[in-house]
């Protein structure tokens, strides 16, 4: 617990040193201090957490679900076929560098304002780190732990299962870890680029009122969400793996 | 029993071969070690044994079966203990078993036997990093014993010990193969360690080698520690010392 305590100072200066230079500013539409942001969330809260919260999670949640099911999928064929490796990798590395933020309203444009347009925007932007996380972890099995096995007679199959899913399991939790708040931006640029709800959406409503604390309430909120998310991943993570401390 | 009938083998991409018309052969029970200078190609011929690698040339048979169509004739102990870091001893130790489909209740109770065997009982639920390193090379033994072949190819399995684990594990590692009546080829550095444990030291002087000069230690089992500090084996001592050390110089 101890190690918390500098982090947690630090923190509360920080946040103590905005809230005094925006009393200073004194200007909540340019820099809204955090005690008038924390007001704005509890004045708000009904629509906040009742409707754009659990809409954003959906989005989130649906998005991250298909990346993970769609990264694990091509990661385990890149590593049981060459072939598909050599073919597939360069592309997933190219996709990488498409301006994702670019290229949503033009997914706005396909699906309209459904949470599809959103979904999409989020696995584009997760789906990379996860295919390559879980690929280099399969990668990064001990060959002479698979000779090991072989001279057991172990088939490719349980080569898979006994040493590389095993091998790969820290760096999966990292990438999920990684992909939690890289898919809460991916949802929150997608709504604020065109939806009728979700917390991206609200904060740009706010924007177009001035309304300071508004814009800054559902971030805070986004935040808080994509920590605990990330908190509960290292919490199930450390109950799967037992023996980190080796590697 | 083991023959190499005028084995030749060459890595891919090497220049010359490590080995060339290799022929020799181990007797059922026998402990044999290697010995022979760093890179020489001792654990080429475990390789070569356990079928990681295929001889360019010749034949390795057991019984005068060659062993492409042998299945589990020989299992091999790595350098390093190599335990899977996420499964307890117990499982690690199964493991062998469990890829050899052996129905579970057989393998719970070898299992049982064998640990209990190696001391290692009260730490069957353990895992792998709670251990120290002669326990882990205990555990590692134990599931070589467990992949179930009469032949064990140990590949210096006590050199990363400190001194006294290793006494103790080389005084452990013959009782274990007088109780389980195994062969065993060990490779080892360690001069000494080779007099103390086998009945004959086959020492590798040049590479590429065509043969090894088997040297028979002429002490009976069981061994004590006294009779290293006897006379002829002092000799025999001196002798593999000089003849590892030529080779250094070459
Ligand atoms: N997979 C490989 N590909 C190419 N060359 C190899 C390979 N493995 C080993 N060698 C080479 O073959 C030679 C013999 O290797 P080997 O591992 O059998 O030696 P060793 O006698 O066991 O050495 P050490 O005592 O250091 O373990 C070495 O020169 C090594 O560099
Ligand atoms: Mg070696």
């Amino acid at each position: 617990m101890k190690k918390y305590i500098p982090p947690i100072f630090l923190g509360m200066g920080l946040l103590l040193l905005w809230q005094l230079i925006a009393m200073l500013i004194d200007a909540p539409y340019i820099l809204p201090s955090p005690i008038e942001i924390v007001y704005e969330i509890i004045e708000l809260r009904t629509a906040l957490f009742t409707v754009h919260l659990p809409s954003t999670m959906y989005v989130t949640f649906v998005g991250l679900s298909i990346s993970v099911v769609l990264g694990l999928t091509l990661a385990v064929l890149m590593d049981v076929f060459p072939s598909v490796h050599r073919t597939v990798y360069p592309i997933v590395i190219a996709s990488q560098t498409i301006p994702t933020t670019a290229i949503a309203p033009l997914f706005v444009l396909w699906f309209g304002y459904t949470a599809w347009s959103k979904i999409l925007v989020t696995v584009l932007m997760t789906f990379f780190p996860i295919t390559i996380s879980v690929f280099d972890g399969f990668k990064s099995s001990k060959r002479e732990m698979e000779e090991l096995l072989m001279t057991y007679g172990a088939s490719k199959k349980d080569i898979f299962i006994k040493l590389k899913i095993p091998t790969a399991l820290p760096s999966f939790f990292s990438s999920i870890k990684m992909a939690i708040p890289l898919s809460v931006i991916g949802a929150a640029i997608a709504e604020w680029l065109g939806a009728q709800s979700g917390l991206g959406y609200f904060s740009k409503r706010m924007m177009t009122q001035l309304n300071g604390p508004g814009v800054f309430a559902p971030i805070v909120i986004l935040s808080i969400a994509a920590m605990l998310a990330v908190a509960l991943v290292s919490i199930i993570e450390n109950k799967a793996i037992k023996w980190r401390k080796e590697i | 029993m083991l023959s190499f009938n005028n084995v030749s083998f060459t890595y891919p991409g090497d220049i010359g071969p490590i080995m060339e018309n290799l022929s020799f052969s181990v007797a059922q029970g026998d402990f044999i070690s290697i010995i022979g200078a760093s890179g020489c190609g001792k654990s080429t011929i475990f390789r070569l044994i356990n079928g990681l690698e295929k001889p360019e040339k010749g034949s390795i048979t057991i019984d005068d079966t060659p062993i492409e169509k042998l299945h589990n004739y020989s299992s091999f102990m790595p350098q390093k203990d190599l335990l899977f870091p996420w499964h307890s001893v117990r499982k690690n130790v199964c493991l062998p078993m469990e890829l050899a489909r052996i129905p579970k209740s057989e393998r719970k109770s070898r299992c049982l036997d064998v640990l209990k065997n190696a001391g290692l009982t009260d730490y069957a639920d353990k895992m792998p990093h709670e251990l120290s390193g002669g326990m882990r090379q205990r555990v590692s033994f134990a599931r070589t014993l467990l992949a179930g072949a009469d032949m064990l190819l140990l590949d210096e399995p006590f050199s990363a010990l400190d001194y006294l684990t290793k006494i103790n594990m080389q005084e452990w590692l013959l009782q274990q193969w007088e109780h389980y009546n195994k062969s065993i080829l060990f490779i080892t550095h360690d001069v000494e360690e080779a007099i103390f444990l086998s009945k004959t030291i086959f020492v590798i002087r040049s590479v590429p080698f065509r043969s090894m000069d088997e040297i028979s230690v002429p002490l009976p089992y069981p061994r004590r520690r006294e009779d290293l500090a006897t006379q002829p084996i002092i000799e025999l001592r001196e002798k593999l010392f000089e003849s590892l050390r030529k080779e250094r110089v070459k």
